[in-house]
C-alpha cells in the first residue's frame, strides 16, 4: 500500500511541516514543542521503513521517482528519486535528526522551540539533497541547509560562535557558487537541469576540467578536504552538541555524495585525469591531519580533525577507482574502493555523532571541552566510559565495529592500485589509534583528576537512549555489513560502468 | 488630430490614475489636516482601480500602439505597471504609520507619489523619445519634492538638493543624447529609430556620443556606478517613508525605460551599449558590495545593496537577448518586493521618538519579537540570494543570461560579489539572532502594517513555489 505514496516528498516536507508547527507553537510551552518535534522526527524515520522494504535491490535505476514541472521556462523540475547510494544516507539523516532532538532535550533552555525547529528544517533539507535529481533542486537544498545551521551555531553556540558560523557559511557559499556556474553552463549546453541528462552529455576535456574544478570547489569545502578544511574545527568547537552531531554525521556526507553524483559521472575523463590531485589531498588529510589531531587539547577539535582525516578515506576510496579501472584485472577492486568510501561515510555518520554526543554529555556536566579538565571519568561514570571506549574503538577502526569495514575496503583497493598509497593510508590505523586512545586514556582512565570530576553522575535515561542507539548501529554495521553493501551494490556498479566510458568520444 | 475613444482605450488605467489623482488633490485640500486617512484610502483605492483596469484587458502577447506610437501597451508594460501599483500600495500601507508618528501625515505625500506613479506608467509605456522624457520628468520632479517632504529637516533638504541637481544633470545628459539620436535618424519614434539604425550608414562618432549620453542618463536613474553618488545620500536623508517609495516603484520604471530605449530603440547597437553596461555592472557589483560592508546605518547599507542589485539587473540587460531582458525583469520585480519589505521593517520597528535605522537597533530582535525577526530573515536572505528564497532564482536567471551571452568572466565576478554581499546580509541576521538586546524600545507596529509585512516576508518563500508562473509571465512578455 505504501508503494504509490509520495514517500520521498514526505521525507522532505514532513520535517519541514513539523518545523513550522513547532515554530508556531513557540516557546511558551517548550515541552509540547519538543514532543511535537520528536513526533515529527520519528514519523519521518518511520517513512524510511516502507522505503527500505519496497526498495528494489536488484536495479540501479531511480526508484520512487516524483516529477513535477517547477519552472517550465528553464526546464527546472521538482524531480526526486533514489538509488542504492542515496537510500542509506537518507536513513542515516532521519536517525540522526531524531537523536539530536533527544540529545538537546533538557540541555537547551534558550528558545528550545526554535532549536528543535531548526533541526527539523535541516533534516528535511538534507533529505532533499540526497533525493534531488534536478541540479537546481539539488542546489536549493544544498544551500538551503546553510541557513538553519548558521542559526544553530550562532544562537546556541560557544563564545566565539559568530566568527565560526560566518566562516562556515561563507566558505561553503563561496565553494558552491562556482558549482552553480558549472550547472548553468551544463544547462546552456544541454537545455536541461536533469542530472541524468547531464550524466549522459558528451563534453570535451577542457569543459570537463573546468566543471571538475567547479564541482571540486563546492564539495572539497563541504566534505572538507585539506587545505579548505579550516572552517570545520572552528564550527565544531563552537556548535552546540546537536549541531556538531548533524554537521559531522550528515552535512559532511553531502560533500562525498556530491562527488558521486556530480564530479564522477558528469566529468569522468577529467576526474580520471585529476584523480591524483584528489588522492594526494586525501593522503595529506589522512596523515597530516591525523598528526594535527594528535596535538589537540580541546576534545571537540580533536574529533573534528579526526573527521577530516576520516573523510580523506572517503575521497581516497572514490578516486582510487580511476587508478584501478585502467587495469583489467583490478576492475573489480574499483567497486570495492567506492563501496568502502560509502560504508565509511555511513559508519562515520554514526561514530562521529556518537563521539560528539559523548563530548556533549561531559560538557553538559562540567562546561569544559579541555582534555586537561578531565581524568578518571570511568570511576564516576562507568556506563558512559563503556560507550566511549566502544566508540573510540570504532573511530580507530577496530574489527567488529563499523569503522573497520570501510577503512579495510578502501585500503584493500589502495593496495591493488599502489603499495605506497596503501602504506600512507594504512598509517591512519596507527595515527587514528594514537589520538583516539590517548584521548580516552587522558579523559576516561586514570585516577579521578579533580573535585569536579568526582561529582560527575552517570548517564541519565535520555543520554542512554542516544548512546545505545548509536552503539547499536556501530556494532551492527561492523558485524554484519552485508545488507548495507548489498543495497548499494547495483548502483555503484552502474556508476563505475558509466565512468569507465569516456565522454570524449561523442563529440 | 483629436484622439478617438479607441485611441484612448489602452490608456484607460493611466486616465483613471490621472483623474483620481486630481480628485485626491482636491479632496486633500479639504480633509488634509484633519482626516488624512481619507486620502490614504483613496490613494490605495486608486491603485487597486488602476490595477483592475490593467488586468481587465490584460493580454501578454498583444502589443497596442496608442496616440500614434507615443504610448505602447504590451505585456512588458502591463506586468511592470501591475507591480508598480502593487508595491506602491504596499508602500502606502507601510508609510502611514511612519508619516503619522513623524507628523508628516499630509495629503501631499500621496498626491506627489501618485503623480510620480503616473510618470512611471508613461515611462514604462513610452514609445517615443518625447513621451519617455515627459514621463521621466513627471516622475523625477515629484520624487524631488517627496524627498524634501520633511521641510524642517536639514538632512532631507540636503538630500533633496543633491537629488535635484544630479537628477537634473542626468536628465540633461539623457536629453542631449536623445537630441543627437533624433538628429541622426530624423525620428522620435523608437520603432522608427530602430529600423533606421539597422539600415543605412550613420556617422559613427555622433552615434557613439548619442549612445553614451543615453546610457549615462539611464545609469544615473538606475543608480549604477559611477553615477551612483546620489543614492546613499538620498536613501539616508529622505524620510524613511519616502526612501521606501523610492526603492521600489522607480526602480521598476527605470528598468522599464531601459527596456524601451536600449531593448527597442537602440537594439541594433547592442554591441556598443552592452560593453558599456558590462562596465557599469562590474563597477556596481564591486562598489555596491564593498561599500555596503562598511555601513552602520541600515538605510545606507540598503542603498549600497541597491547599487549592487542594479549590477545584477544590468547583467541580464547587457545580454541583449529576450531571455536576458526577461531575467532582468524578473529580477527587478522580485527586488522591488524585497526592498519594500526591508524598508517596511525599519518603519515597523520605529516609533514616535525613535527611528530604527541603525544596524545596532536590530540587536536581539529575535528575543524581542521572533516573528518580526523571522520575516526580516526571509527578506534579507532573499536579498542575498540564498536558496530556497526567491532572490536566488532572480540571480540564477541573470547569471544564465550573462553566461549565455558570453559574459562568463562577469558572471564569475558576480557570484564572487554575491559571496561578499552575503557577508553583510549575514551580519544583519547575526545582529538580530546572536546579539544581546541594546535598545528595548516598545514595538508598536499597527495591525495592518504587521499583516502586510508578514505577507511581504512570506512572499519571499511562497514565490519559490510559484516561481514557475512568474518566470513564465516574464518570458512570455518578451516573446
Amino acid at each position: 500500500m505504501f508503494a504509490d505514496w509520495p514517500l520521498l516528498s514526505l521525507l522532505v516536507w514532513l520535517p519541514i511541516a513539523g518545523g513550522i508547527a513547532v515554530l508556531t507553537a513557540g516557546d511558551r510551552n517548550a515541552n509540547a514543542a519538543k514532543w511535537m518535534a520528536l513526533i515529527f522526527a520519528l514519523a519521518t524515520l518511520a517513512v524510511c521503513v516502507p522505503l527500505w522494504m519496497y526498495f528494489d535491490q536488484a536495479t540501479s535505476a531511480l526508484q520512487f521517482v516524483e516529477l513535477t514541472p517547477w519552472v517550465a521556462s528553464y526546464n527546472i523540475n521538482y524531480h526526486l528519486g533514489i538509488d542504492g547510494i542515496a537510500l542509506p544516507l537518507l536513513v542515516l539523516t532521519s536517525i540522526i535528526t531524531v537523536l539530536v532532538i533527544i540529545a538537546g532535550w533538557e540541555v537547551i533552555d534558550y528558545k528550545p522551540a526554535q532549536y528543535v525547529a531548526a533541526f527539523l528544517f535541516l533534516g528535511g533539507l538534507m533529505n532533499g539533497v540526497f533525493m534531488a535529481q534536478d541540479a537546481i533542486l539539488f542546489y536549493v537544498f544544498f544551500e538551503g541547509m546553510l541557513i538553519p545551521m548558521f542559526i544553530i551555531i550562532g544562537v546556541w553556540g560557544g563564545p566565539n560562535r559568530v566568527y565560526a558560523t560566518i566562516k562556515f557559511f561563507l566558505y561553503t557559499f563561496l565553494g558552491s557558487v562556482f558549482m552553480l556556474l558549472g550547472l548553468i553552463y551544463l544547462y546552456l549546453k544541454g537545455q536541461s537541469f536533469n542530472l541524468s541528462d547531464m550524466h549522459a552529455m558528451s563534453l570535451s576535456m577542457t569543459e570537463q576540467s573546468w566543471l571538475f574544478f567547479a564541482f571540486l570547489a563546492a564539495f572539497a569545502v563541504k566534505i572538507p578536504m585539506w587545505p579548505v578544511h579550516t572552517w570545520l574545527p572552528d564550527a565544531h568547537v563552537e556548535a552546540p552538541t546537536g549541531g556538531s552531531m548533524v554537521l559531522a554525521a550528515v552535512m559532511l556526507k553531502v560533500g562525498g555524495y556530491g562527488f558521486l553524483r556530480f564530479s564522477l559521472p558528469i566529468a569522468p575523463d577529467a576526474s580520471a585525469e585529476y584523480a591524483w590531485v584528489v588522492i594526494a589531498l586525501s593522503l595529506i588529510a589522512v596523515v597530516y591531519i591525523g598528526f594535527v589531531a594528535l596535538a589537540q587539547e580541546d576534545m571537540k577539535k580533536l574529533i573534528a580533525y579526526s573527521s577530516i582525516s576520516h573523510m580523506g578515506f572517503v575521497t581516497l576510496g572514490l578516486f582510487i577507482a580511476f587508478a584501478l579501472m585502467l587495469d583489467k584485472d583490478a576492475a573489480d577492486m574499483a567497486a570495492v574502493g567506492v563501496q568502502g568510501a560509502m560504508v565509511q561515510m555511513i559508519s562515520h555518520g554514526f561514530v562521529s555523532a556518537a563521539m560528539f554526543g559523548a563530548v556533549g554529555v561531559l560538557y553538559d556536566r562540567m562546561h569544559s571541552r579541555m582534555i586537561s579538565s578531565y581524568g578518571g571519568v570511568v570511576n564516576r561514570m562507568p556506563w558512559f566510559a563503556a560507550f566511549v571506549v566502544l566508540f573510540a574503538m570504532a573511530n580507530c577502526g577496530l574489527p567488529g565495529t563499523s569503522g573497520f569495514v570501510g577503512e579495510f575496503m578502501v585500503i584493500l583497493a589502495a593496495v591493488k592500485a599502489s603499495l605506497a598509497i596503501a602504506f600512507l593510508a594504512g598509517l591512519t590505523l596507527v595515527i587514528g589509534a594514537a589520538y583516539t586512545l590517548w584521548l580516552v586514556k587522558r579523559v576516561i582512565f586514570g585516577d579521578v583528576a579533580n573535585a569536579e570530576v568526582a561529582e560527575l553522575t552517570d548517564l541519565n535515561r535520555r543520554e542512554w537512549i542516544v548512546m545505545s542507539t548509536l552503539a547499536f548501529f556501530v556494532l551492527a554495521i561492523g558485524l554484519w555489513p552485508a545488507p548495507l553493501i548489498e543495497v548499494m551494490q547495483p548502483s555503484i556498479e552502474a556508476l563505475l560502468q558509466h565512468i569507465s566510458q569516456s565522454k570524449l568520444s561523442g563529440i | 488630430m483629436i484622439p478617438t475613444w479607441n485611441d484612448l482605450l489602452p490608456l484607460l488605467p493611466e486616465l483613471f490614475l490621472l483623474s483620481m489623482t486630481s480628485l485626491i488633490l482636491i479632496v486633500g485640500l479639504y480633509t488634509g489636516e484633519r482626516r488624512p486617512s481619507v486620502v490614504h484610502y483613496l490613494a490605495i483605492l486608486t491603485l487597486v482601480g488602476a490595477a483592475a483596469l490593467t488586468l481587465m484587458d490584460f493580454n501578454i502577447v498583444a502589443r497596442t500602439n496608442a496616440l500614434g506610437g507615443m504610448f505602447i501597451r504590451d505585456g512588458i508594460a502591463d506586468i511592470l505597471k501591475l507591480f508598480v501599483y502593487l508595491t506602491s500600495a504596499i508602500v502606502f500601507i507601510y508609510a502611514r504609520f511612519y508619516l503619522r508618528t513623524h507628523q508628516l501625515f499630509v495629503a501631499e505625500y500621496y498626491t506627489l507619489s501618485l503623480f510620480a506613479i503616473l510618470g512611471m506608467c508613461l515611462l514604462i509605456s513610452g514609445g517615443n523619445l518625447l513621451s519617455i522624457y515627459l514621463g521621466l520628468e513627471l516622475m523625477a520632479l515629484s520624487t524631488y519634492a517627496l524627498v524634501a517632504l520633511d521641510r524642517d529637516s536639514t538632512v532631507s533638504g540636503e538630500a533633496a538638493m543633491k537629488y535635484f541637481v544630479l537628477g537634473a544633470l542626468a536628465s540633461g545628459l539623457l536629453l542631449y543624447g536623445m537630441s543627437m539620436l533624433y538628429g541622426i535618424t530624423g525620428s522620435l519614434d523608437l520603432n522608427e529609430i530602430a529600423t533606421r539604425l539597422a539600415s543605412g550608414d550613420h556617422p559613427r562618432v555622433l552615434l557613439a556620443f548619442s549612445v553614451t549620453f543615453i546610457v549615462i542618463g539611464l545609469a544615473f536613474k538606475l543608480g549604477a556606478v559611477p553615477f551612483h553618488m546620489w543614492v546613499p545620500d538620498v536613501y539616508h536623508g529622505a524620510p524613511t517613508a519616502v526612501t521606501l517609495f523610492l526603492s521600489a516603484a522607480p526602480k521598476l520604471a527605470a528598468v522599464g525605460m531601459t527596456f524601451r530605449l536600449l531593448g527597442e530603440g537602440l537594439l541594433p547597437l547592442v554591441n556598443d551599449w552592452s560593453q558599456m553596461l558590462g562596465f557599469l555592472a562590474l563597477m556596481s557589483l564591486l562598489v555596491g558590495n564593498f561599500a555596503a560592508i562598511a555601513q552602520s546605518n541600515l538605510k545606507r547599507l540598503l542603498a549600497y545593496s541597491t547599487i549592487s542589485h542594479v549590477g545584477f539587473v544590468l547583467l541580464g540587460i547587457l545580454a541583449g537577448t529576450d531571455d536576458g531582458m526577461a531575467a532582468a525583469m524578473f529580477y527587478v520585480i522580485t527586488y522591488s518586493l524585497m526592498s519594500t519589505g526591508a524598508f517596511g521593517m525599519i518603519i515597523a520597528l520605529s516609533n514616535a521618538g525613535f527611528e530604527c535605522d541603525r544596524i545596532d537597533d536590530f540587536k536581539g530582535l529575535n528575543a524581542r519579537d521572533p516573528w518580526m525577526a523571522f520575516m526580516m530573515l526571509l527578506i534579507v536572505g532573499s536579498l542575498a540570494g540564498f536558496p530556497p528564497l526567491v532572490g536566488f532564482f532572480a540571480k540564477l536567471y541573470v547569471l544564465e543570461a550573462a553566461v549565455n551571452a558570453g559574459w562568463l568572466w562577469l558572471a564569475v565576478v558576480a557570484v564572487v560579489m554575491a559571496v561578499i554581499g552575503a557577508y553583510y546580509y549575514l551580519r544583519l541576521i547575526k545582529v538580530m539572532y546572536f546579539d544581546e538586546i541594546e535598545h528595548d524600545h516598545a514595538i508598536q507596529t499597527p495591525k495592518d502594517l504587521r499583516v502586510v509585512l508578514a505577507a511581504n516576508g512570506l512572499l519571499q518563500i511562497a514565490l519559490t513555489f510559484f516561481v514557475g508562473s512568474l518566470t513564465a509571465l516574464c518570458v512570455a512578455a518578451w516573446q
